[in-house]
């Protein structure tokens, strides 16, 4: 091989990152602080094209002077650029991110910024307060806080990031519990309605519900969790899980609890089941309840960091 | 025609309203959630603020400081039930006349509304934006050691609502009649479903 003498084909250990590293870190806290202000301003489409489905539905008048006001808050906080709901949640990021995305490593500390100047920025209520010494932090950020969860994702270079601004309102509903193998899917069902129809009445219906079905009670609860993730419309791929997500979401909106539980005919945007493989002598099942405010945001960023959001049609941070 | 419900509200304003009915609000209107209700019923501090023929909004906004005022971005309500312990006796002790939350309340505060001619309505949930462009001005703030949430809101709201009556002067309680109808529908809605989900074979 002709090579000059000083080039070494072996790079030199770093010990510190690159400048152009830091500024990478640097737009990336940006882009992320404006996207999660933006999530907290305006709903992802799929979520306006079924509450403007269920308002049209709508036949039961106090029902409709909800859906009325709901349409006119979000056409304000999108002129006005305010948070469309004072509770802005605490923070919880979903991130899939290739294991040659060049930011890997330092995504943690880049979210926890973002959060940070989002906070001042767009403003965000302080929701963090530090448990046992129960004190709020003032800057949304905490132990743990803003909740990330990883999935890596092996020969992939992009990273896809989920906001989700978990509701005080909209996060008490949630439950897990294990069954055994004898109360079946149909224990699956009683539980689910159970909880929706005492615990769902105050979390701001109509409802996003995620159901998930595992094998203990920790990791049915994020497979709940991961379900109202889900666009809304979108159904699982085994044809009789799907069958469950369509019954359930009749059964529910049957049973019309309506908007801000004022009694209407629909209770629910959608049901959606994620599941596991499970121990033969457990059923485990959690619930988790998104808010008709259900503040989600998809982006996902190539390794140079332009990026695309997927989740709001016309965004621009 | 709207409805309207203005401070000082007397007895007699109200006693002709019924759970489901809708209103709006012109004057006074306070902000006073979990731990307001503590310091007065359990602690025995007396509220800075006299809410006499007043309402109060179960809500913690927020608030960003403009001049040597201040400015409300965006204020909703919470869930009313939270402060169930206390409202009978917060009816009592304050003469409040109007509360302001999301959600049902229960048993107690339905006796409080009997007993001193008081209303529970809904503000719809999440409609925070709607909510702030209705508060013509934040007048003052007391108990603010409480944090921007907690703290007690002085507001000077026009055209507030709207403001669904859930329970009335009359003990009905528009919640507890849904959620009976609720529980209801779900017995058929289970066992239709469970008919079609035995995989367990
Ligand atoms: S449940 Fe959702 S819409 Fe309702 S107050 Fe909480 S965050 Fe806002």
């Amino acid at each position: 091989m002709n090579m000059p003498a000083s080039a070494s084909p072996v790079p030199a250990p770093r010990t510190a990152p690159l400048p152009d590293k830091e500024q990478a870190a640097r737009e990336l806290t940006d882009i992320m602080a404006r996207f999660t202000g933006y999530v907290g301003k305006r709903l992802p489409q799929d979520v306006l094209d079924k509450l403007a489905e269920l308002r049209e539905r709508e036949t039961k008048p106090l029902a409709k002077v909800v859906y009325d006001s709901m349409f006119d808050n979000l056409e304000k906080a999108d002129r006005l650029d305010r948070p469309c709901c004072q509770d802005t949640g605490a923070l919880q990021y979903f991130v899939r991110a290739g294991a040659g995305f060049p930011l890997l490593g330092e995504l943690k500390a880049i979210l926890g910024d973002a959060v940070r100047q989002a906070t001042k920025e767009a403003p965000l209520r302080h929701n963090a307060v530090e448990t046992f010494v129960e004190k709020n932090t003032g800057t949304n950020t905490g132990t743990s806080i803003p909740w990330i969860d990883w999935e890596i994702v092996p020969d992939d270079d992009t990273c896809t990031i989920e906001v989700y601004m978990a509701g005080g309102g909209c996060s008490l509903p949630g439950a897990a519990k294990v069954l055994m193998p004898a109360a079946g899917y149909e224990g699956v069902v009683q539980f689910v309605f159970d909880v929706i129809t005492s615990y769902g009445v105050n979390a701001c219906p109509p409802l996003l519900v995620g159901v998930g079905v595992s094998t203990s009670v920790e990791t049915a609860a994020m497979l709940s969790k991961r379900a109202i993730l889900r666009p809304i419309g979108s159904h699982h791929p085994d044809p009789q899980a799907a069958k469950m997500e369509a019954l359930m979401e009749k059964g529910l909106n049957d049973v019309g609890i309506g908007p801000q539980g004022m009694s209407g005919s629909a209770s629910v945007m959608g049901v959606h089941i994620e599941a596991s493989a499970r121990h033969p002598s457990t059923i485990g099942v959690g619930v988790s309840v998104g808010c008709w405010a259900h503040r989600r945001g998809t982006i996902r960023f190539q390794p140079d960091l332009s990026y695309e959001i997927l989740s709001h049609k016309g965004a621009v941070l | 025609m709207k409805k309207i419900l203005t401070t000082p509200i007397k007895d007699e304003d109200i006693a002709g309203l019924h759970a489901g009915d809708v209103v709006y609000l012109n004057g006074l209107l306070v902000t006073c959630r979990d731990v307001g209700h503590r310091r007065l019923i359990e602690l025995g501090q007396a509220l800075p603020v006299d809410l006499r023929g007043n309402a109060i909004f179960h809500a913690g906004p927020i608030v960003v400081k403009d001049g040597d005022g201040w400015k409300i971005i965006s204020i909703g309500p919470t869930t009313s039930m939270r402060m169930e312990r206390f409202e009978r006796d917060f009816i009592r002790e304050t003469g409040v006349k109007l509360i302001v939350g999301k959600g049902g309340m229960g048993p107690e505060t339905v006796e409080g509304c009997r007993e001193h001619k008081a209303l529970h309505a809904v503000f719809p949930g999440g409609c925070a934006v709607l909510a702030a462009t209705q508060v013509e001005r934040i007048e003052r703030v007391e108990w603010l050691d409480l944090g921007m949430p907690e703290a007690l809101w002085v507001c000077r709201v026009k055209e507030f609502g709207p403001l669904i009556i859930s329970i009335d002067t009359q003990g009905n309680n528009l919640f507890e009649t849904n959620k009976a109808e609720f529980n209801r529908l779900k017995v058929p809605a289970i066992a239709e479903i469970s008919k079609e989900v035995r995989f367990i074979k």
